[in-house]
């Protein structure tokens, strides 16, 4: 009883209710059981991955698939993929469609976010009500192919970027973001004389650094990761980002020879697979402290203001 | 000049002056609305293949009308078509089961925790697989649940029978479930979490002192605190039931079989985009646009008649 109520007295200053009983032990004791499970549910797989990717041969094939502690560390599985081959290729495509993508989504969200910001904006309400309508329904997967083949974007590299550049949620965050800068910074700007341009690249944008910082993640994080679009609009298999890489040699199982790979010293299957894993999983593990520094915040504005 | 005083009434300026006065602002928003309007609207329009019979070569305009007979597959009862609304039918109510309440159940559960450095890594921990790609799920599961995966390695070692996971047909509505609860349920905490912090701390001090148990807190101040962002995510979540996962579903199709794999959606691709049958398909989508909006609709009028706000107030 008494350790209840010491425990209680030095987490006071957090959000802590007086007067509310701790929990008893046994629930204390189930509850962090829980929560453990969760997150080595979570994690396991991914040490799983990460482990396998470097493990020795013998190894592999002693556990029979995959290894959670590599008895030593070899990279051969990595310098086979960065010979030159299939997975160097897709690499190279992943990172055009996410550095370039993610700059232009940048671009076009926020001038559009910006423009719609303004008060008094002519068009401002109209435009808001093509983005906002765009939300509720999705046009539906056989008329978008059609279009993008008409626009004559099949088979190219852009079709990874240009449909989904603009995210209509991404938009209404910003805008969210935009609307809560104080009225009277671009105001005083006007007074000097700056234009909209001036205004939105020197006062708006230095201040907004927090959230374009998070909806360049989550575009990025998008680009990254899209594979649909590539399954959809790429046959041309040299145009492959890596994610359909992923698909066809990681999960379809398809054999991944020297001819694809561009070299000669094979390292096994295995290994191949899960270093081929790990290089997708591994920009987001990079980017994904500051993604959750932020991303939070960002969610939160735009449920709440849109 | 042309200035954007606050004082002065818009009514004042004619819409040419004021077209004119924000032509920056214009120029600004054109690249990002012609966007949004090329790849949502104009498609939208492409929907009129679904009343056409589409040739490829003859292109939308060229090909001939044929009335309603692309719908004949969902009004006659296609079997393929049916198998498809029922495969995702079922998938949809074990999503409305098992998915929707599990970050409800997390939430709490974070929300309970006394220290904040625990909650703080376990948060970090449980958001992280809402990033990863589809294939990168599906390819995870694959490594742990497979037939040469981690949880078979460890039964076979230990001389005990080895389970079929992965590309067993009658497990594979149970297979997409649970992968969609490993990949979404810690970041769907967010919004849960969010809406505990805004609950009123008084509430649980006048429950405590009338004696009310931490179950009953939970019950008469906690969910009732929880209600309304239930309703409004239950709802958006009836606006999807006919969406239940296609890229996920798609990557899995092969080792199972269309039996218990196609859904609408893949539907839609496989016989459109692979098949060439572009106006069925297209139909099926439609129908399926439509009645996702109708459901999202509906669902948020009930919500306004049991006196919650829903999506939209109006």
């Amino acid at each position: 009883m008494t350790q209840t109520i010491v425990s209680r007295r030095v987490a006071a200053p957090r959000k802590i209710v007086q007067g509310v009983p701790m929990p008893s032990w046994p629930m204390r004791a189930f509850k962090g059981f829980v929560l453990l499970v969760f997150c080595a549910v979570v994690i396991v797989p991914f040490v799983g991955v990460i482990s396998t990717s470097v493990a020795p041969n013998k190894q592999i094939n002693e556990s029979g698939g995959l290894v959670l502690l590599p008895r030593s560390v070899s990279f051969a599985a990595y310098e086979s993929l960065f010979a030159g081959g299939v997975v160097t290729r897709a690499l190279f495509v992943s990172i055009f469609v996410t550095v370039v993508g993610t700059l232009l989504s940048l671009t076009v969200s926020c001038l559009l976010a910006y423009a719609l910001s303004r008060p008094g904006f002519v068009a401002g309400r109209l435009i808001l009500l093509v983005v906002l309508f765009s939300m509720l329904f999705s046009p539906g997967i056989i008329p978008l192919y059609l279009t993008v083949k008409g626009v004559g974007l099949l088979d190219s590299i852009w079709a990874l970027i240009v449909p989904t550049m603009v995210s209509a949620f991404n938009v209404v965050v910003l805008r969210a973001f935009f609307m809560n800068l104080p009225n009277e910074i671009t105001e005083s700007a006007r007074i000097d004389g700056a234009g909209e341009l001036k205004t939105f690249t020197y006062i708006v944008l230095p201040l907004s650094k927090a959230v374009l910082s998070v909806i360049g993640l989550f575009y990025a994080v998008a680009y990254w990761n899209a594979f649909f679009s590539a399954l959809l609009y790429l046959n041309d298999s040299k145009l492959w980002p890596l994610q359909l890489v992923l698909r066809t040699y990681v999960i379809n199982d398809a054999q991944l020879g020297s001819a694809e790979l561009g070299t000669e010293r094979l390292p096994p299957q295995a290994s191949i697979q899960m270093a081929i894993l790990v290089i997708s999983i591994v920009p987001i593990l990079l980017v994904y402290p500051f993604l959750q520094r932020h991303f939070a915040k960002g969610v939160l504005t735009g449920a709440v203001k849109g | 000049m042309l200035q954007r005083a606050s004082k002065r009434p818009q009514q004042q300026l004619s819409l040419w002056r004021r077209l004119l006065r924000d032509r920056v602002l214009l120029l600004f928003a054109l690249p990002g609305t012609a966007l949004i309007i090329a790849f949502h609207y104009v498609p939208l329009l492409g929907n009129v293949i679904a009343f056409k019979d589409y040739q490829p070569f003859l292109g939308i305009t060229g090909s001939d009308w044929s009335g309603w007979e692309n719908f004949s597959v969902i009004f006659n009862g296609d079997p393929a078509f049916l198998r498809a609304l029922k495969n995702t039918l079922i998938l949809t109510s074990l999503q409305s089961i098992f998915v929707f309440p599990a970050p409800i159940l997390l939430a709490l559960l974070l929300n309970s925790l006394f220290s904040e450095r625990i909650k703080r890594i376990a948060q970090s921990i449980l958001y992280l697989p809402h990033f990863m790609s589809w294939v990168i799920v599906v390819a995870l599961f694959q490594q742990m649940l497979g037939g040469s995966g981690l949880l078979n390695n460890y039964l076979r070692s230990h001389d005990l029978a080895t389970l079929n996971i992965i590309g067993n047909s009658e497990l594979f509505h149970v297979l997409l479930t649970s992968q969609i609860i490993w990949k979404d349920t810690g970041w769907a905490t967010i919004l849960f979490l969010a809406a505990l912090s805004q609950i009123d701390s008084q509430l649980y001090e006048a429950a405590s002192v009338d004696g009310a148990t931490r179950m009953r807190q939970l019950w008469h101040v906690t969910l009732p605190g929880l209600r309304g962002i239930i309703i409004l995510l239950f709802i958006l979540r009836l606006g999807d039931s006919l969406t239940v996962g296609f890229e996920q579903i798609i990557l899995q199709q092969q080792a199972v079989g269309r039996d218990v794999s196609e859904v609408l959606d893949t539907y839609v691709y496989n016989n459109g985009v692979l098949g060439g049958a572009w106006g069925i398909a297209a139909a099926v989508g439609l129908v399926k646009g439509i009645v996702g909006v109708i459901l999202v609709l509906t669902a948020n009028k009930v919500a306004h008649i049991f006196g919650e706000q829903g999506v939209y107030s109006r």
